[in-house]
């Protein structure tokens, strides 16, 4: 096929108009590039709703991601619920990136307003351990999205109602959705022998690899 | 409330705490709901949920892009082919991949088909569980047939695989589109009996009306999308706000409610039965020709990056949150599940109402645990 193609242009004589242009699906894909967004309508009120919140902005795709300070979190999504219109938390997930400096977790807000139909991805770094505002007194939904970054990923929420595992049972052994989780799963005897299997996580006594 | 008692009564009161499935054939899977009851009242419900969790957001890691797909197929097990449609988006977004016009009306018609058919068990079963037995067997009759035009598609009946990043993994076969057409000619008159039995009927009215009635403001808060969030009379719809593959084509209303109520939810999904109806019709007429397959690598790797991309599914918004690390698999890939969100709004809904009723709200939010516990 791609030898047909190229010896196509110079069998045919020279003074033939040039060939149209491909369609889109014909030609090798291209991807979307990342751009600042500083300037974006969306983050421009944002700052001006909370000043000094924004640390990087970023567009790809036609999306905005606002990185946030961890500090204004709290404030930050109150703002955007009560003075800007974000009505409807989309999705609030957590993502692992084990050994990073700026801290572990990213937690990723995805907020929809009705208004405009616009929407604005909320990014903040968390590190291992510490424990983020809850999002609950101010989207409802956000309840069991929380719940489940907790259940999956060990990040704790301050002010959450029932911060309890959801899709995994009490007293399970780790959070599956951690880098360092093995893929094999670990031995689940947590619910029946919490002496050996310590709950909420940590390393096995005494498990398949011997002593530990 | 204990969750390891299956009942408990309390000795200072009348009430009780009643364990609700996993294995009540009303709860649709393997769904519990913690009760507490005073008499046949509820006082509060606690969802406990997990029993059917495979770590699919764990086992995408693993996988490369377009091996994700048959693990999608399995999530939301009575819509595969919206699941399909959701995930090989998202990446095409992130890739900047075009897919060919043809490619775009065939997956928008195996989608709004996907969507009958998952209506159609939706109302077969809640129709059943409310206790009106008759329009299960005439439903599944029709969703038999959506079946069979799967598998002569694709090979499968439920777990499709029936799409590809960048496009179609084929195209139609010979005389799919006459046996397509044949049967949504049909699907109206049918539609309109299994209305004949219901949407008068005075017991349906009695168990449905006022049952499980939530506000427009509320539903936007707890994040309830699809029909459940329409019900409510909010006309939002992720094919008309975001449109994808080619719904900006296609001409086809929004069937919004008033009242929020179980009632009203039937009459919407009833409704989007018949614009789906339309979609495939459109979509049938105005066929392209062409390719079915966009130009894509043969190792599907999207640069660094993420993306979200989220489709109308028939329960509601399914989202796909793609992180990508630059390699061939992707570093984070996390699905917004409908059905999740919306079993959140469950104890708002049933708070009040008697048990028989939760029977009711627990079909008209139309789960799939297979979704929520992915």
């Amino acid at each position: 096929m791609e030898e047909n193609e190229k010896e196509t242009p110079s069998a045919s004589s020279p003074p033939q108009a040039p060939p149209e242009p491909k369609p889109p699906w014909e030609e090798k894909p291209v991807p979307p590039v990342a751009a600042d967004a500083r300037a974006h309508a969306q983050v421009a009120e944002l700052e001006q709703a909370v000043p000094g919140v924004v640390v990087e902005a970023v567009e790809l795709a036609g999306q905005v991601t606002v990185t946030v300070a961890f500090e204004k979190l709290a404030t930050a999504c109150r703002a955007c619920k009560e003075r800007l219109g974000y009505d409807y938390l989309v999705d609030l997930t957590a993502v692992d990136w084990k050994d990073r400096p700026e801290g572990r977790f990213d937690l990723v807000y995805w907020l929809h307003r009705n208004r405009d139909e616009r929407r604005l991805r909320l990014k903040v770094y968390a590190a291992d351990g510490v424990e983020v505002p809850t999002a609950t007194g101010v989207w409802k939904t956000a309840n069991w999205m929380e719940r489940e970054a907790f259940d999956m990923f060990g990040v704790y929420f301050a002010g959450h109602p029932n911060l309890e595992r959801i899709l995994t049972w009490e007293g399970f052994n780790g959070h599956p959705l951690r880098k360092d989780f093995p893929l094999e799963g670990v031995d689940t005897g947590a619910a029946i022998y919490p002496e050996v299997y310590p709950p909420g996580g940590g390393p096995v006594k005494g498990g398949a690899e011997g002593e530990a | 409330m204990s969750d390891a008692q299956a009942l408990r009564v309390f000795a200072d009161s009348e009430e009780m705490e009643v364990s609700f499935g996993p294995q009540h054939p009303a709860t649709h899977g393997v769904l519990r709901v913690m009760l507490r009851l005073d008499g046949e009242k509820i006082i509060d419900a606690k969802p406990i949920i997990g029993y059917l969790h495979r770590g699919t957001e764990k086992l995408f890691e693993t996988e490369t892009y377009n091996g994700c797909i048959p693990h999608t197929d399995r999530m939301d097990y009575t819509a595969a082919a919206t699941n399909n449609q959701g995930l090989v988006g998202a990446v095409e977004r992130l890739m900047g991949v075009t897919i060919p016009p043809r490619a775009a009306y065939i997956r928008m018609m195996l989608a709004e088909l996907q969507r009958l058919a998952s209506h159609i068990i939706w109302l077969a079963t809640h129709a059943l569980d409310i206790g009106a037995v008759t329009p299960f067997f005439y439903t599944f009759e029709e969703r038999e047939k959506i079946l069979d035009l799967y598998e002569e598609y694709c090979g499968a009946r439920l777990t499709l695989n029936c799409m590809r990043v960048g496009g179609q993994p084929f195209d139609l076969p010979e005389g799919w589109t006459d046996r397509c057409r044949a049967f949504i000619d049909q699907l109206p008159a049918k539609i309109a009996d299994w209305e004949k039995l219901l949407t008068r009927n005075r017991i349906w009215k009695l168990r449905t009306v006022g049952v499980g009635v939530i506000s427009a403001a509320e539903a936007i808060d707890w994040g309830l999308t699809g029909p459940p969030l329409r019900g409510s009379g909010v006309k939002w719809d992720i094919r008309k706000v975001f449109p994808y593959d080619r719904y900006d084509e296609v001409a086809f209303d929004i069937p919004i409610g008033s009242n929020g109520d179980t009632y009203d939810r039937y009459l919407v999904r009833m409704e989007e039965m018949r614009q789906s109806i339309r979609i495939v019709h459109q979509c049938l007429d105005r066929l392209p020709a062409g390719p079915v397959m966009a130009k894509v690598p043969k190792v599907i790797k999207p640069p660094k990056g993420e993306v979200y991309f989220s489709v109308e599914a028939p329960k509601g918004e399914l989202g796909y949150y793609v992180v990508s690390d630059g390699s061939d698999k992707p570093y984070r890939l996390r699905v917004r599940p409908p059905c999740f969100i919306n079993l959140q709004a469950l104890p708002e809904l049933v708070r009040g109402h008697l048990v028989a009723d939760l029977i009711a709200v627990i079909g008209t939010l139309d789960i799939v645990l297979g979704e929520i516990d992915r």
